[in-house]
């Protein structure tokens, strides 16, 4: 074959390669590359009180007002108990639950089955669901003789947790899959040494079972924590723009959409998503950098 | 069942024991997953002034059937799960279709600047949507998409989760395998379309199943996309509007959540290996 050919080959390989990759890529360009970059722009610019006027630029100065805002401040702490309320008793839940399902025993698909189902529910079926068993009149609460006033989803102290309580239990199925995936690719053979030599089952857990299990937890832990940013629709159904502040459920991603749809304010908006994004960006990138210190690799 | 226990016999009531244990420690947590969606099938089928009955009833002894036509036709479950079902079916259809192609140039192909345009997609990984909401607001807008189908789901054709996904599993095939299909006179999208595609057909499955997950349950792009025109509002969005309307009729709204939830109650019935797989990719190996 002449080199001719040969390059006129490649040549046709690599148009036909960017040709499969164009619809991709056309759709990244548009819809997440140039919006994201957008958003520098748009924080630069201040949007006028009133509808139809133009934007005018002010530089940094709006970043440092949102950033130093008290809604701000407040949106970012209940965005952050928010997290540290969901996320560690998610990973937790669904870990003791596939410990325990973890034993060819009969029954247990069916068990499995039940505890990864929470994964398909979404979050305005969640909302309803708990909405109602959380209802102060319809309730089980009064029932349970723990009826808080005002109504706990109205409650500045009990909103967030009740709204975090839906996040965990939806987390929960993908929280269990996570889990029981990570223990099935255990060798059976380390366990099995490990019970030879007497290890007790608590011996086990923690020196063995964990440090195995610590490449599950930490992706565990990732996904967790994203999802636990990027959950609103809880809070956008049972409580509502209104009140959110009130509760201090105001979470960052509610107060984007705020911004957006009701204070008509893309600046005020960009600034926001770029707090959550270099938030997500920062704890993936410490994550990954924990995950290369501490975690146990098999054979290392 | 074969019991292994049988073979020490000395230890075994304490064995036992400890299986009772485990069953039933077991089962209390299977309650109380289910305690909640199994409450919303039961308050479904109780007239309102029972919901509010205290204790509240856990059977629903006398079932009001009729909840389910009345969010079926009254609360528009209809339109709103038709609409679910077409927007679901676009994205799912576009993303295993984007990813395909571009995973097999990844993983077949030889291009100058593979390995950058390759960053690039799994860059996107690190952008959630959420971020780019309010420019794609403008963008969708402007292209005259509100309250359309292209303008809930153009934006979602692509995904760089998935493109990832086949290209691992396009790297599984053999290199001999495209170089005997070469001799044989197959082009590229022969290849593709006859043997890569039918090989990696379970990855294919996995990447359906997770993008019918994600696309059913959208919430905040229909939220703002969707206004206030019931034509092409969602499942998701159209809960909210239930609820909202009708709380003097509870039954009727939770008629429709469950209604909402059946089709990935029974998705994840038939595919809870694909799911499991698609939901595990990166966790382990």
């Amino acid at each position: 074959m002449s080199a001719r050919t040969l390059s006129a080959r490649r040549r046709r390989e690599a148009g036909l390669a960017y040709l499969l990759l164009l619809p991709a890529l056309i759709i990244f360009a548009v819809f997440t590359f140039y919006p994201f970059l957008k958003n520098f722009k748009l924080a630069l610019y201040q949007n006028p009180p009133y509808p139809g006027l133009p934007s005018h630029f002010v530089g940094l100065h709006q970043i440092g007002s949102v950033l130093g805002s008290s809604s701000f401040h407040q949106s970012l702490i209940s965005t952050l108990l928010f997290v540290l309320m969901v996320v560690p008793t998610g990973l937790l839940g669904g870990l003791v639950l596939a410990l325990a399902a973890h034993r060819q025993l009969k029954g247990m698909a069916g068990y499995r089955m039940i505890f990864s189902s929470t994964v398909v529910s979404s979050v305005a079926v969640a909302a309803v669901v708990f909405g109602t068993l959380m209802d102060p009149v319809v309730g089980l609460l009064p029932w349970l003789g723990l009826n808080p006033h005002p109504a706990i989803l109205d409650n500045p102290t009990w909103a967030l947790p009740a709204v975090a309580v839906i996040a965990i239990w939806q987390f929960l199925g993908l929280s269990f899959i996570i889990m029981t995936a990570g223990l099935q690719s255990m060798p059976d053979e380390v366990l099995e040494a490990a019970r030879l030599d007497g290890a007790g089952s608590w011996t086990m857990f923690w020196r063995v079972t964990v440090p195995l299990l610590s490449p599950t937890l930490f992706f565990g832990l990732v996904v967790g924590t994203i999802y636990a940013f990027q959950s609103f629709g809880q809070i956008d159904i049972l409580i509502g723009p209104q009140n959110a502040a009130f509760t201090h459920t105001n979470v960052l991603l509610y107060y984007v959409y705020q911004a957006l749809s009701i204070q008509n304010d893309p600046g005020l908006a960009a600034v926001l998503s770029l707090v959550l994004f270099f938030i997500l960006l920062a704890l993936t990138l410490l994550q990954l950098r924990f995950l290369e210190r501490r975690v146990h690799y098999a054979g290392a | 069942m074969p019991e292994r226990e049988n073979a020490v016999p000395t230890r075994r009531p304490q064995q036992r024991l400890r299986l009772a244990a485990r069953y039933l420690f077991l089962t209390v947590g299977a309650i109380v997953v289910l305690f909640p969606l199994y409450m919303a099938v039961v308050n479904s089928l109780l007239e309102p002034s029972q919901i509010a009955h205290q204790p509240p009833p856990l059977i629903p002894l006398h079932p009001q059937w009729h909840t389910y036509p009345d969010a079926w036709s009254g609360g528009h479950m209809a339109v709103y799960l038709r609409n679910s079902a077409i927007q679901t079916s676009i994205i799912v259809a576009g993303q295993i279709v984007t990813s395909i192609l571009a995973a097999y140039a990844f993983a077949f192909l030889e291009f100058p600047f593979r390995r950058s345009l390759f960053v690039v997609f799994l860059m996107t990984l690190m952008i959630p949507f959420e971020v780019t909401v309010a420019t794609n607001l403008s963008t969708v807008s402007s292209l005259g998409w509100f309250n359309t189908f292209p303008g809930l789901t153009v934006p979602f054709l692509a995904t760089g989760f998935g493109t990832f996904l086949l290209r691992q599993a396009f790297l599984q095939i053999p290199r001999d395998l495209r170089e005997a299909a070469q001799l044989d006179g197959y082009g590229h999208l022969r290849f593709l379309w006859s043997v890569a595609i039918p090989l990696v057909r379970p990855a294919i499955a996995a990447l359906g199943v997770f993008s019918f997950l994600g696309a059913w349950n959208q919430y905040l792009w229909p939220l703002l996309v969707t206004g206030n025109d019931n034509s092409v509002r969602t499942v998701q969005i159209g809960l909210k509007q239930l609820l909202n309307t009708q709380l003097d009729q509870l039954n009727v709204s939770l008629a429709g959540t469950v209604i909402a939830v059946a089709p990935l109650i029974i998705l994840l019935l038939i595919f809870q290996k694909q799911l499991v797989r698609s939901l595990t990719a990166g966790a382990v190996k």
